[in-house]
């Protein structure tokens, strides 16, 4: 094993362990760490399924180029999926594989027409689906319980562990994110998930190498919704009762924000942008109703000076900060 | 029958309105490629100038109306192309989109934190009265809203082809590098594309906001009428973004009469859908061809 890969999986293994201990009271073993409780462990599950559904958006976005407006709506599709699903008494398994096979389909069925035509046409049809799924959610009470919303739905037991308490949930999600976090890295390694790459610098010419660049969009388009689709079957069990407003349209504009916030097209990005997402109105709780003024304009700011998003900001000031870092390690 | 009629007239009127939002989108989009996702906050902020001035500063309702223009096209013209699209430009699109999304919600939370979150009455700009022409029941107000905005449209289609500054203006739009080379003054035309449509949307402001109310969440459903409207009249014309304008307003209005009220919002989104189905260069717009 060479010596970076080596850095890389002792980095990982030592990511790993503090992701699975932030949440536990270390006390009891003799260590001055008293954990974070409900609700905080709360926030951290609510900042890994954000970042499932910002890492579908940054497959569109970042590494195919295009933009959606509709991620929220299949955070939706997803959610009501499972919790219906669920609720009729179907395991949590088969309702998770359903969320996102239903956005797939979904994202299939929007991808065509838009993608036939000029480039920024899937952010205006995405658009046009995220109002009319909210419009769906918000009136077919026979099915989504309208702005009543859906309440009662349970966690899954998995494996013979039932998932109710919060600390066990996190665990589960964690899992969770990990397997649909590799299965993003192993694709984008893969031949076929390099094309993106080529796809997003140069469609034209990447179409003259034999990509079959419709396609390409079509299917990453399909699989960034589909990882909506998983975030959502991951947050009715979380929040344990949903109703429409968290998939409206200007959700959907705040996951686009996010990505790009983090780092469009680099695989961190939608991590620190789902962090920023999430804890952020945390820490401007003393501003009150002007949180979103304030974050709007930081997100102006970070687009006018350092459009890479926060990853880059940090490559950036590490660069600045330790100009001759690559020279003194062999 | 009598009862189509009215609709499609007050549809008219209000199709006008969407028309003024949906040519500056369009002008902007052809003449420095800025798509605008914070059109429909710039249809709804004006009018929130004109309370200010009226209901802080206490100055009558037409000064209210002139010092709102002014300050739209000074804050919503000018500022927004010298600190918001500027040094976006050499950045690329998506940071540019993103941009303009942030926008729109910092004006929103701005109207809704420094003026009011509950919607505001808006004075009629034209008595509110309802005349009787060969039983059809006619709202002075619609009449005057729609006259207004096409003089407004008809002013500004002489302007872009009659006046020397409008050819150029349309050659950069059509054509910046070989403008460039003809001696017109791209930057100044760039530069009146965005002072246009900050003009256009505090007009249409102040023509809606009598009608739907001032208040701070009116871009949504703002923005989401100039897209359709722009997109369905063809993306690069200005003639396509009145006939868009016009065809969504009717079509709107007609929905919220015959469709549920619950799902009224989605047949201009329907529609929408469609053209990009069946007719993606739009009404009356021509294909794009692409560059490598």
């Amino acid at each position: 094993m060479s010596r970076s890969a080596l850095r890389w999986s002792l980095g990982l293994v030592l990511l790993g362990l503090v992701l699975v201990f932030v949440p536990v009271n270390l006390t009891d073993y003799g260590l001055p760490y008293p954990g974070l409780k409900r609700y905080g462990t709360y926030i951290m599950t609510l900042w890994l399924v954000t970042a499932v559904a910002a890492m579908g958006v940054n497959l569109i976005v970042g590494y195919s180029g295009q933009e959606t407006l509709a991620q929220a709506a299949f955070l939706g599709i997803g959610a009501y999926t499972t919790a219906l699903l669920t609720k009729a008494g179907i395991p949590f398994g088969l309702a998770f594989a359903a969320s996102g096979l239903l956005a797939f389909v979904v994202g299939i069925l929007l991808g065509i027409p838009a993608l036939r035509v000029q480039k920024h046409y899937l952010a205006f049809v995405t658009l046009a689906f995220a109002v009319m799924a909210w419009l769906v959610f918000r009136n077919e009470q026979w099915l989504t319980g309208g702005v009543m919303g859906l309440s009662g739905i349970k966690r899954p037991v998995v494996f013979g562990i039932n998932t109710r308490p919060f600390l066990t949930f996190y665990w589960f999600v964690l899992a969770v994110t990990a397997i649909l976090t590799f299965c993003m890295w192993w694709m984008l390694r893969s031949p076929w998930g390099r094309a993106f790459t080529a796809l997003r610098e140069n469609p034209v010419r990447a179409e003259s190498l034999g990509i079959d660049v419709r396609l390409y969009k079509l299917l990453t388009f399909a699989i960034g919704s589909a990882y909506g689709g998983f975030a959502g079957a991951l947050y009715a069990p979380l929040v344990e009762f949903i109703d429409p407003s968290p998939f409206a349209l200007s959700q959907s504009f705040l996951y686009l924000l996010m990505v790009v916030v983090g780092g469009a097209g680099s695989f961190l990005g939608p991590f620190v942008g789902a962090a920023i997402a999430v804890l952020l109105p945390e820490w401007l709780r003393f501003t009150e109703t002007y949180y979103l003024l304030i974050y709007a304009f930081l997100v102006m700011l970070l687009m006018a000076f350092c459009p890479g998003g926060i990853v880059a900001l940090v490559l950036r000031l590490k660069a600045a900060l330790l100009p001759k870092a690559g020279k003194v390690q062999p | 029958m009598a009862e189509i009629l009215q609709l499609v007239i007050a549809g008219l009127a209000t199709g006008a309105i969407y028309a003024l939002a949906a040519i500056g989108f369009t002008l902007l989009w052809q003449t420095s490629q800025t798509i605008n996702f914070a059109q429909g906050e710039f249809v709804m902020l004006p009018a929130f100038f004109a309370l200010v001035a009226m209901n802080w500063f206490g100055w009558p309702f037409w000064l209210s109306c002139l010092v709102a223009i002014l300050v739209s096209v000074l804050l919503l013209g000018m500022v927004f192309k010298v600190i918001v699209v500027d040094p976006m430009l050499k950045q690329g699109v998506l940071p540019l989109v993103i941009s303009t999304i942030a926008l729109g919600l910092l004006l929103r939370e701005g109207a809704k934190d420094f003026y009011s979150a509950e919607a505001q009455p808006f004075p009629y700009i034209f008595p509110d009265r309802q005349v009787s022409v060969l039983g059809v029941q006619l709202s002075l107000s619609q009449i005057g809203v729609l006259l207004i905005a096409l003089a407004v449209i008809a002013a500004l289609q002489l302007f872009l082809s009659r006046t020397r500054t409008g050819r150029q203006m349309q050659a950069t739009a059509q054509n910046p590098t070989v403008a460039r080379i003809l001696g017109v003054p791209v930057e100044r035309m760039i530069l009146y594309t965005f002072i246009i449509n900050a003009a256009l949307a505090a007009m249409a402001s102040l023509l809606i906001s009598p009608i739907y109310l001032a208040k701070f969440s009116n871009g949504e459903h703002l923005g989401l009428a100039a897209f359709v409207a722009a997109i369905v009249g063809g993306f690069n014309q200005v003639r396509g973004a009145i006939a868009g304008g016009l065809l969504v307003g009717v079509i709107d209005n007609l929905a919220a009469a015959y469709v549920s009220t619950g799902y009224r919002q989605s047949v201009p989104l329907i529609l929408l859908v469609l053209f990009i189905l069946f007719r993606p260069q739009g009404l009356l717009g021509r294909r794009e061809e692409r560059a490598v």
